[in-house]
Parts: C-alpha cells; structure tokens; sequence
C-alpha cells in the first residue's frame, strides 16, 4: 500500500506531470502567475477540487452510466468549485477579487476531468484521492516556479515583500502575459533535456 | 461599464484576445493546432457557441439567477447552459446539414470543456455588459480564437521542418511560437484598451 501511494506521488509530480507531460490544464492558472501568493492560493484550490472530485467520482463510479458521466462528473467538479468560490468569499476577499472570474474556470480545467477519467473510474476512492491531491501538487509545483520568476522581475518582489534595491528596474515584460509563455516554453525544454538525458544513462 | 460596441469587438479580437491575454483555452488551442483544416474547424464551432452561449447567459444571468437570488449557483447554472447548447446544435447540425456536421460536428463535443467559452461568460458577468455588448464580446472572442488557433496551425506547419534542439521540440517550442505570437497581438494595444 505504502509502496503504491508514494508510486502515484512520484508518478504525478515528476515522471507524468501533467503540464510539462501532457501541457494539461494550463487555462485557468497561467494568467495569475505573475503574482506568487495568487498562484499559491489557485493552485492549493485546483490541488484540493482534483482530490475531492476524483475521490467522489471513484465512490460515484458504478451509479454512473456511461453516457451521462461526463456531465456528471462536471457538475461534481462544479459544486467543488461553487464550495471554494464560497470559502474564498469569506475568508480572503481580497484574493476573491483580483483572482475574479479564474477561479471558476477551475471547472473547465482539463487536469482534473482528465484525472477524474484517466484514474479515479477504475481505483478506489483514497488511492484516487492521493492520485488527485499529488497531481495537483505537480501542477503546483511548475507554476510557483513561472511565478516565482515573474513577481521576482516583474515587480521586484516576492510575495508583495520588496527584495531588489530602489534602482532596479523591472521588467514590465514579466508582468505581461507573453513572459508566462515563454517561461513555460523554457521550462518544458529543460525537462525534456533532462529526461533525454536520464534516458541515455540507462 | 459603458463601451461602444464596435470597440468592443475589436478589443475582444485583437487587444484582448482570449488566449494571447487571458490564457484561455490553452489545452484545445495546444493539441489541435497541429493541422490547419481542423484548426480553422474547430475555430469556427468555438466561435459559433460562444456567440451564442454568452448572449444565453446573459439572459439567464439577469433574468433567472438576479431575480431568485442564486447568484452562488452560477458556475453550475452556466456549465449547464453551454453543455445543453452545444447537445442541442449538435443534433440540430446533423438534421439541417450533413456537409456542415462533418466539418464542425465532431469538434462540439469538445467545446463543453474550453475554457474560453465559460471564461468569456464569466468575464461578461463580471465587466457588467448589457445584452448587446455580450453579443459582440462574445463574436469577438470568437472570432479572436479562430485567428489565433488558424495563424498558430499555419506557422506550426512551417516549424516542423526545421532543425531544433531535440529538446526544444514539440510543446516547448509551441509555448515559445504562442509567446512571440502575444507579443505581437500586444503591439494592437496602443490603439484600443478594453479592460
């Protein structure tokens, strides 16, 4: 058992990471990364809805019929999103309003339909809730990296706390949203270099 | 929020273009890019639902969900909108126009889950557009993500057969073609500025 959870774990976050494998469910979160502590708060509320959702998903599976699983699965997904959406509400309006329409695309975002389909209808509900919480860790994982780079030109700062001298001048390309493309452009060759050359060690 | 709707649909196409700006619908826009004939088909479905599926829900917005207060169930209220609107062209498709389902049928499944159609929707409620405005933005975004899905297809196409770095092959250097792409829509925005 013990063995299998840490196989998903270092499935999900490193060999098939969703976005650098798959470039899965970039819609939603990209914009916001040119801000650390939003990406950090989208990205703990799509680690959150994949968990739950697949793991309601696994325990839903067999009342579901093939035809309306998908919708059904959408609508899961929703309420997960409407419950975050709600608590975001409340808790830091702040976030809630400058993250604005990005945390309802969560809905839309293909990862966790894709994991919801790809584990959650053929394994248990909290091996599929582990597969989902470590996928979204993955996802977590690349975009605090892109955000990382982007607050710390972009704005000079990290987590709103001024880092750089007063004469550095940022770069309002960073701040734009070309910058997160090419940030993940190089992201990605860098771990496809790396795996290529993992791949002629063996 | 008070635009001219001309405006509007010309900020929506270039300035603010869903994907270059917003990021949205990233995950269709990456994978079917590949050929230029499905690229331009499903740009032209994506724009066709959201037209449609943006004026629908802001009716339902402002006469259905404002009026009983249920303002908590809209990403529900509106999911369920566009998948039923998409069901509902895709057999009214099959019915009228045979010619016309073969070459926009099979990509309306995979629209329920762009994200650009719910996005625009839920840009449309926040920014607090009137119903014409909703038309037009909605056109717009469309018509923005065609442009943007065909004019990638196309240089993807001469891409291909250049030497890279193998590395750099493939979705890396899609998201770099994308970024040059943004910057180059963004040269648009001195002209026009729809926030």
């Amino acid at each position: 058992m013990m063995n299998d959870l840490t196989k998903i774990a270092k499935r999900n976050i490193l060999l098939e990471n969703q976005i650098l494998v798959a470039t899965l469910g970039i819609c939603s979160t990209l914009a916001v990364t040119n801000n650390l502590f939003n990406t950090v708060i989208m990205s703990v509320g799509v680690i959150l809805t994949t968990g739950l959702s697949n793991f309601t998903v696994s325990l839903l599976k067999d009342f579901m019929s093939r035809k309306s699983r998908m919708t059904l699965e959408t609508l899961i997904i929703a309420s997960y999103v409407i419950i975050l959406d709600l608590f975001l509400k409340a808790y830091l309006p702040d976030a809630s309003k400058t993250l604005g329409p990005y945390v309802g695309l969560i809905i839309t975002n293909c990862i966790i339909m894709g994991r919801a389909e790809a584990f959650a209808q053929s394994n248990g509900p909290l091996l599929s809730l582990w597969d989902g919480l470590t996928a979204g860790a993955g996802y977590m994982l690349v975009l605090v990296v892109i955000a990382l780079v982007r607050e710390f030109l972009g704005f000079g700062s990290l987590l709103g706390v001024r880092i750089m001298p007063e004469g550095f001048t940022p770069w309002t390309i960073m701040v734009m949203a070309p910058s997160a493309f090419f940030l993940l452009g190089a992201f990605l060759w860098m771990f496809n270099a790396f795996l290529m050359k993992a791949g002629e060690k063996k | 929020m008070n635009v001219d709707p001309i405006l509007l649909l010309f900020a929506s196409i270039f300035t603010s273009n869903v994907v270059l700006t917003n990021f949205l619908g990233m995950c269709s826009y990456i994978s079917i890019s590949k050929d230029l004939v499905s690229a331009s088909g499903l740009g032209m479905a994506v724009t066709f639902v959201m037209t449609i599926t943006t004026a629908l829900n802001w009716f339902v917005y402002h006469h259905i969900i404002v009026p009983l207060n249920i303002e908590y169930l809209r990403f529900i209220i509106f999911i369920i909108v566009i998948a039923s609107v998409v069901q509902i062209l895709e057999m009214l498709i099959d019915r009228v126009s045979p010619a016309l389902y073969m070459s926009l049928g099979i990509f309306l499944p995979l629209i329920t889950v762009n994200c650009a159609i719910l996005g625009v929707t839920l840009f449309m409620q926040i920014r607090n557009y009137n119903f014409i405005q909703s038309l037009v933005y909605g056109l717009g975004g469309g018509l923005g993500w065609w442009l943007a899905i065909v004019s990638l297809a196309a240089i993807r196409k001469k891409i291909d057969n250049n030497p890279v770095p193998p590395g750099l092959k493939g979705t890396a250097l899609t998201m770099v073609t994308i970024g040059i792409m943004a910057m180059a829509f963004m040269g648009f925005a001195g002209m026009i500025r729809v926030q």
